[in-house]
């Protein structure tokens, strides 16, 4: 075997088309792992979403929330059902809530995005852990105040602490900002879901959520309660409530990515390709000595396809690092399922870099292949005449 | 080994020919050959005579058409691409005109190249190196790349590889070639001392004279036929 240094000491005589060829390949690991990055981000943000013991109920036949609706009589039958957990003060764990959309003007710009408006009950903290007020208090009973997630507090006009919004033709006062992590609450409103009932006029919740007081009883209670008559609602996990709302956007993006990537990839394995051809055809006496001192046509092959994997190792290397750095950037658009703004980040995964790398070193092995077939399949005396 | 009797080359009535353009060239006719064990043997003749291609079918580098060529007992023209690797690994150490170092190696990894086709563990690489070196006297530039020795120093390492693997024969193709007249003494005057002290059996191609009077032999090939001139 030819050693693995004489691969990389070659690739390093020639540094400035290495480098140029690794950045090539650099650039399409970033875009590659940017999309799978942003895919991860956007699961992760939708299923920290929600937390395994709690249920969500909506309306059969929809998906979201927003096109959901559960009139009163059906909230209260649903309260009184024997699964619902009790919480420390003595009242069931159970909120009825409402969610409406509404147009919200960044701040620094006339553009608009909706924003979730959702009308919580008493127990609505208490079933969202991770939900924490950070800046001034809950909203008052009765009264027309909000409460805004930190992401909405801080993007849009009006949402941060003591200003004011206007919609349902009222103005809401900020009396606290809450934060949620990197979950989809950190981009809603909260406000008294009565009181945000009455000012859009709508006579209906959106759904109701509560604690199971066994997380076991998940499968029985499903069963009843959607095959109930007086009922017409789908009962689901919450966590598997907020993965369902990232599934079209995640493939949507995976889609995008990865045709993107694709497309790219050809240019940078073209790339890697003239890099190896022109090793090769300014290595032919070299490649003449190596088999003239008994080195065989397939350790040949192995030493130029060696030199291209490490090219696209290399470019994974570089691509990943910098990808990396998107981590700290937090993206917010459309959640094209809940139609509402939602902000979330890069998420970096072990299982997301593995990929990128066997990417890269899928590149640089179509990069080389050809150049190290070239080169293994030399005429032995004619490689020694180019001297 | 061989007796001394027994030739480490033998070669009968080979035939070998190049296609250029669709026809046919013939290079070398009819060539028969004995080379001593322990000879040095000069092969001179003027360029396009088929001295580098009787060399390198010695070598095992090329195929002749037709003919016998027999290596320390092994018929080499018989065997496949892949036992003549092997074959030459074992067999042969090649002095070019050109020195044909790796440029990405130091001289101590050049001379180690051949040993990684051998069993030999890494200290024992090491020490067969180390010694190659000390021959040379090129000890103390054992971590130089090739762009940083002169010619001369370059055909010594050469040389150094060549020899690593204790080859049966020495194959040297216009070694001098490229050389000063010093660099070019110091480079003969090894081959020379390998051949009376050592006992390698040495076969060089040279146009020079002055290297060709090293030879204990000399032979002259003409429009691929071969005249004998005793030393």
């Amino acid at each position: 075997m030819i050693p693995l240094y004489y691969s990389l000491r070659n690739l390093w005589t020639r540094r400035l088309t290495t480098a140029l060829t690794v950045v090539g390949m650099a650039l399409v690991v970033f875009v590659f792992a940017a999309t799978l990055m942003l895919v991860e981000g956007l699961q992760q943000t939708l299923v920290d979403t929600g937390s395994p013991e709690n249920m969500v109920l909506i309306r059969k036949g929809s998906e979201t929330e927003v096109q959901s609706g559960i009139d009163r009589d059906a909230a209260a039958i649903l309260a009184s059902q024997p699964e619902v957990a009790i919480g420390g003060d003595g009242q069931p764990l159970f909120a009825r809530e409402s969610v409406v959309l509404i147009n919200l003007a960044k701040r620094g710009s006339d553009e608009e995005a909706n924003v979730i408006i959702r009308g919580i009950g008493p127990a609505s903290l208490a079933l969202r852990p991770q939900v924490r007020l950070v800046e001034g208090r809950m909203p008052r009973p009765g009264a027309a105040e909000i409460v805004a997630g930190a992401s909405i507090a801080r993007r849009f006009r009006g949402a941060a602490l003591g200003e004011s919004v206007r919609f349902g033709m009222r103005d809401w006062q900020v009396v606290g900002v809450f934060d949620a992590g990197a979950t989809g609450f950190s981009s809603e409103i909260w406000g008294d879901v009565d009181q945000l009932m009455q000012a859009f006029r709508r006579p209906v919740y959106s759904s109701v959520v509560f604690r199971l007081r066994d997380p076991g009883a998940f499968a029985g209670y499903k069963e009843r309660i959607e095959t109930d008559p007086r009922l017409t609602v789908v009962a689901k996990r919450e966590i598997q409530f907020y993965a369902d709302q990232s599934a079209a956007m995640g493939t949507f993006l995976r889609i995008l990515g990865t045709t993107l990537t694709l497309i790219f990839s050809v240019g940078a394995v073209i790339g890697a390709m003239i890099t190896m051809y022109a090793a090769v055809a300014g290595r032919i006496t070299e490649i003449g000595i190596l088999r003239s001192l008994g080195f065989g046509r397939g350790s040949i092959l192995l030493a130029f396809v060696a030199e291209s994997l490490l090219l696209g190792l290399l470019g994974g290397l570089a691509g990943l690092f910098f990808a990396s750095f998107m981590q700290l950037i937090t993206i917010s658009t459309m959640n094209w399922q809940t139609f509402a703004e939602l902000a979330f980040g890069f998420s970096l995964t072990f299982g997301i870099a593995l990929k990128c790398l066997a990417f890269a070193l899928v590149m640089g092995l179509s990069g080389g292949l050809l150049p190290a077939l070239r080169a293994a399949r030399m005429n032995l005396v004619e490689a020694l005449r180019a001297a | 080994m061989t007796s001394p009797s027994t030739p480490i080359v033998e070669i009968r009535n080979l035939f070998k020919s190049y296609l250029r353009s669709s026809q046919r060239v013939p290079v070398l006719e009819d060539i028969t050959l004995d080379v001593a064990d322990g000879e040095f043997l000069a092969l001179m003749g003027p360029s396009g005579s088929g001295k580098s291609t009787l060399l390198n079918l010695i070598a095992g580098i090329d195929h002749p058409d037709s003919g016998l060529l027999r290596v320390g007992g092994v018929e080499v023209s018989a065997l496949s691409e892949g036992e003549l690797a092997a074959w030459r690994a074992a067999h042969v150490g090649f002095i070019f005109q050109f020195y044909n170092l790796i440029p990405v190696l130091t001289a101590f990894e050049n001379v180690e190249l051949p040993l990684l086709l051998t069993p030999l563990s890494r200290k024992e690489r090491h020490e067969h190196v180390a010694l190659a070196l000390r021959l040379v006297s090129l000890e103390d530039r054992m971590d130089h790349r090739p762009g940083q020795l002169s010619g001369g120093q370059q055909q010594r390492v050469a040389i150094a590889r060549a020899l690593i693997t204790d080859p049966t024969i020495l194959v040297a193709d216009e070694p001098t070639g490229d050389l000063d007249r010093e660099s070019a003494e110091e480079v003969l005057g090894l081959m020379d001392r390998l051949n009376r002290e050592f006992g390698k059996t040495v076969i060089m191609v040279t146009h020079d004279p002055r290297a060709a009077e090293k030879a204990r032999v000399i032979r002259h090939l003409e429009k691929g036929l071969l005249n004998h001139v005793p030393a």
